[in-house]
């Protein structure tokens, strides 16, 4: 008996070309019909705490101009807020109605100014700290949604996206090139082991897809060197949000991942600089990407918390509590900037130094899913972020 | 009880043929406490010895400080280029060190207590100096008093630049008097402090507590033409109070903040969070509480000594039992263990071009999620399984396996035999087949290397 024929009985008996495969959600093959709805939605985890009062600056405020001397010259928006400059290129989003804001929001998380809890509980969605994250539970609630339907891409890890609910995840530079008998031993011995076993089932099915982007953020990390900063290649956000967009074209409807980049404790005219041009390139690159699909989009960037309404003494800022969220995309009613003003005298501030939450991210986030995924309030305020109040519909999405 | 393999992968690199695990605790504990021969045998710069050499030789500080902008930015960009190839060199060592040691469980507590303590080099040749920080301010103090490292990380340079230490002004001090420029506390370094490095989070502290800790350490400062100082100027005018006791109020003083790190040094929750720290890093998240206990008691016994610690865990029956399934080796560490199995030396380490460490180590680890010297933030790496074996990170671990290995191993051992040396129990039905069973060589030695058996221990 030769060796292949061995292997191959081996192989049937045990499952992996059998029951095991058909099992696996990634393999089962799905169409446009799967899910119901046409929407999509990405969410960008904006890691290190935007700074959502110099990203969207509300001049119209009297104390503004004393407590950010160096926000003068932002991009008029609509007489009371202006953008920064390095947002620039998506002003005409602004003005077709495309890019909206939410001001003054906030997780539930206070006081202690953790960048790690922060996160926790913005991708948890909840103030328990559960383990999964809030886009996983309302993934649950898709019709018809299989893990390709929700993407969590790039490098790092996707909390909002991890749960019980199959999702898929990929950093287009990723590559497997072993050939499919090798990857058929792999799977044997790994069959024992659920964790090694879902990982290598699901980098078998998306290594086959290539994109130009993950050449390109090769091979400017290999002219880069071994020292360059934790965001790796400097362009390797456009590779993410190239892929994310292809994924969305075809079955996906949720994409999350992250931009790093805010914490700008220190001479925050020039830090902040590389993450907004960061954030505007991603939103240009899935708007291009997405082509008629667009019409069907809200993108959703959230950040941890906010930053201190007064620059600490390097010309930075420190942490905070409400921020600012950015939205962007063909679904949305944009043009607007969505918010309950508290005001920036000292009296009103948040312990007397941060802008002060007058509505919870969540809710905005919750709205959306509403809206345009179609999830009811009740689902939303039970299981995809159990003890938010919903409140008032900001009417963000057309 | 003690069982040779297990120490040496679960609490060590992995074996090596030739290299005799260590017989017995005593054995183990002896090396880790005896002389540090493989830092002897691959040097690495001290963070200060070669920041003075950076300035003596005129490639940073007072000399510097005169040239012409467009002068400073070509020195800026020769010095860069210097510390560059000098990371590489050490790279080189740390590798070499992990392949030829007898020692393991040194090298595994070198990562632990860098990654404990995070410091990631933001600016100008700090983003090259990560190894010699460790050298300086770790290495030396794996088995002494936890305070002593603490104290050593918390007045070091790049812990100073990375957490914003440097930058912090007391808003009462003098430096802020005289210039209004001057006025800035800044929080980073006071609440890791609290929040990762000693209590904890969830630790019984508060804001206030940040803030007043922030306002202690006021005054740590670093240049690079000077190093290390403490700039009594910039120090905000105590008493501070942290967690119920009072601090400085004199004349302020390092000696202050000395005091107020020995007493979170010494707070049971300080014991606690490290004790449980350690065990999940080295047996998993379901370490045994019993074990966690005695080795926060045995080092609140013992004045905050950190072998304490160890011994605490080795001795207790729950650090070799074999429950599946055990903890996935981090990247470098899977790296290293595979190479180790291979007989790779460090000679071979040695003479790989640049471009080949890049693409061979650097590049791959990083797609297994371990950016060289850049965790993701102060918190160091994931300690949880699943953030390891993503699709994407685990297709990295099996492309280097099936890849790399060919390139350093000559010859490529049969996998049949390979299985025995490279596993520290006998091997599953599916992975003796498997061996036996795959095209080539190397996909017969990729396959083990990427098998769940050869990545937990």
């Amino acid at each position: 008996m030769s060796k292949t024929l061995s292997r191959r009985r081996l192989l049937t008996r045990i499952g992996i070309l059998g029951c095991s495969a058909a099992a696996s959600p990634l393999m089962t093959p799905i169409s446009f019909a799967a899910t119901r709805s046409d929407a999509r939605v990405v969410v960008i985890i904006l890691r290190g705490a935007m700074d959502g009062l110099d990203v969207v600056r509300p001049y119209g405020d009297r104390e503004f101009a004393a407590v950010r001397p160096g926000g003068r010259d932002g991009i008029e928006l609509d007489g009371f807020y202006a953008l920064h400059p390095d947002l620039g290129p998506l002003h005409p989003l602004w003005q077709s109605g495309e890019l909206a804001f939410a001001h003054a929001v906030s997780t539930p998380y206070r006081d202690r100014r953790s960048h790690f809890d922060g996160q926790d509980l913005l991708e948890a969605g909840t103030a328990d700290m559960s383990r999964d994250g809030w886009l996983n539970r309302a993934l649950a609630h898709l019709p018809g949604a299989v893990a390709e339907t929700a993407y969590a891409i790039g490098r790092e890890d996707m909390r909002v996206l991890q749960g019980a609910t199959p999702f898929a995840s990929w950093a287009p530079d990723a590559d497997l090139t072993v050939s499919q008998a090798t990857l058929d031993l792999v799977q044997l011995v790994s069959r024992e082991d659920p964790l090694f076993t879902a990982a290598v089932r699901d980098a078998i099915r998306l290594s086959k897809i290539e994109t130009v982007a993950a050449q390109v953020a090769q091979n400017e990390e290999l002219d880069m060197g071994m020292a360059e900063p934790p965001r790796g290649p400097a362009n390797a956000h456009l590779g993410v949000a190239q892929f994310a967009a292809q994924k969305l074209r075809a079955d996906a409807r949720i994409a999350a991942f992250s931009l790093g980049g805010w914490d700008t404790h220190a001479v925050q005219d020039r830090s902040i600089r590389r993450p907004l041009n960061a954030l505007s390139d991603t939103i240009l690159t899935l708007r291009d990407g997405l082509g008629p699909d667009w019409s069907k989009t809200a993108v959703v960037a959230m950040t941890e918390f906010g930053r201190t309404v007064r620059q600490n003494g390097t010309a930075g800022t420190d942490h905070g509590t409400a921020g600012a969220m950015v939205l962007a995309g063909g679904a949305l009613r944009g043009g607007q900037v969505s918010a309950d003003w508290p005001g920036l005298a000292e009296v009103d501030l948040y312990d007397r130094v941060d802008l002060k939450p007058t509505r919870d991210v969540r809710a905005i986030a919750g709205w959306v899913l509403r809206d345009l995924l179609g999830l009811s309030a009740s689902v939303i305020e039970r299981d995809v972020f159990p003890g938010v109040e919903l409140g008032a519909n900001p009417g963000l999405i057309l | 009880m003690f069982d040779p393999y297990l120490a040496e992968t679960r609490f060590g690199l992995g074996l090596r043929p030739g290299l005799e695990p260590p017989r017995g605790l005593s054995v183990m504990l002896g090396r880790l406490s005896g002389p540090d021969r493989a830092a002897e045998r691959f040097p690495i710069d001290l963070f200060e010895n070669y920041r003075e050499k950076l300035v003596s030789d005129g490639h940073i500080g007072r000399v510097a400080l005169t040239r012409t902008a467009a002068q400073r930015q070509a020195a800026n960009r020769a010095v860069r280029k210097i510390a560059r190839r000098d990371q590489l060199r050490w790279l080189r060592a740390i590798l070499a060190r992990r392949l030829e040691t007898q020692d393991g469980f040194r090298e595994r507590l070198t990562h632990f207590w860098a990654d404990h303590f995070t410091a990631i080099g933001k600016t100008s040749v700090l983003r090259q100096m990560h190894a010699p920080y460790v050298e300086e301010a770790i290495r030396p103090r794996l088995t002494g008093r936890f305070r002593d490292m603490l104290s050593a990380v918390v007045r070091h340079p790049m812990m100073l630049a990375y957490l914003d230490q440097m930058r912090s002004v007391g808003p009462n001090s003098l430096a802020a008097q005289r210039s209004s420029r001057l006025n800035g506390l800044n929080e980073n370094l006071a609440r890791e402090l609290l929040e990762l490095h000693t209590l904890g989070v969830g630790g019984p502290y508060d804001q206030n507590d940040v803030r007043q800790l922030a306002e202690l350490l006021t005054g740590l400062s670093y240049s690079p033409e000077n190093g290390f100082s403490f700039r009594r100027g910039m120090a905000e005018p105590g008493p501070e109070t942290i967690l119920g006791k009072r601090y400085g109020g004199g004349r302020a003083q390092l000696s202050d903040i000395e005091d107020a790190l020995e007493d979170l040094a010494a707070h049971p929750t300080t014991a606690r969070h490290l004790a449980r720290k350690l065990a999940v890093h080295f047996i998993g998240e379901a370490a045994d509480p019993g074990m966690i206990e005695a080795m926060a008691l045995a080092y609140l016994q013992q004045d905050g000594r950190l072998e304490a610690l160890y011994v605490a865990m080795l001795s207790h029956p729950a650090a070799w039992r074999v429950a599946a399934p055990g903890n996935v080796r981090p990247p470098l560490d899977f790296v290293i263990a595979s190479l180790r199995a291979l007989n790779i030396r460090a000679e071979q380490i040695d003479v790989i071009r640049p471009r080949d460490v890049l693409n061979g180590f650097v590049r791959p680890l990083a797609l297994m999620g371990m950016t060289w010297e850049r965790p993701p933030g102060p918190d160091g790496w994931p300690e949880n399984d699943n953030e390891w074996i993503t699709p994407q990170r685990h297709a990295a671990r099996v492309q280097w396996a099936m890849s790399v290995p060919e390139k350093l191993a000559d010859p490529m051992p049969d996998p049949r035999q390979f299985l025995q040396t490279a596993l520290a129990r006998p091997a599953s039905d599916a992975l003796v087949f498997a061996a036996a069973a795959a095209e080539s060589r190397a996909a017969g030695v990729g396959i083990i290397l990427s098998s769940p058996e050869f990545q937990r221990v």
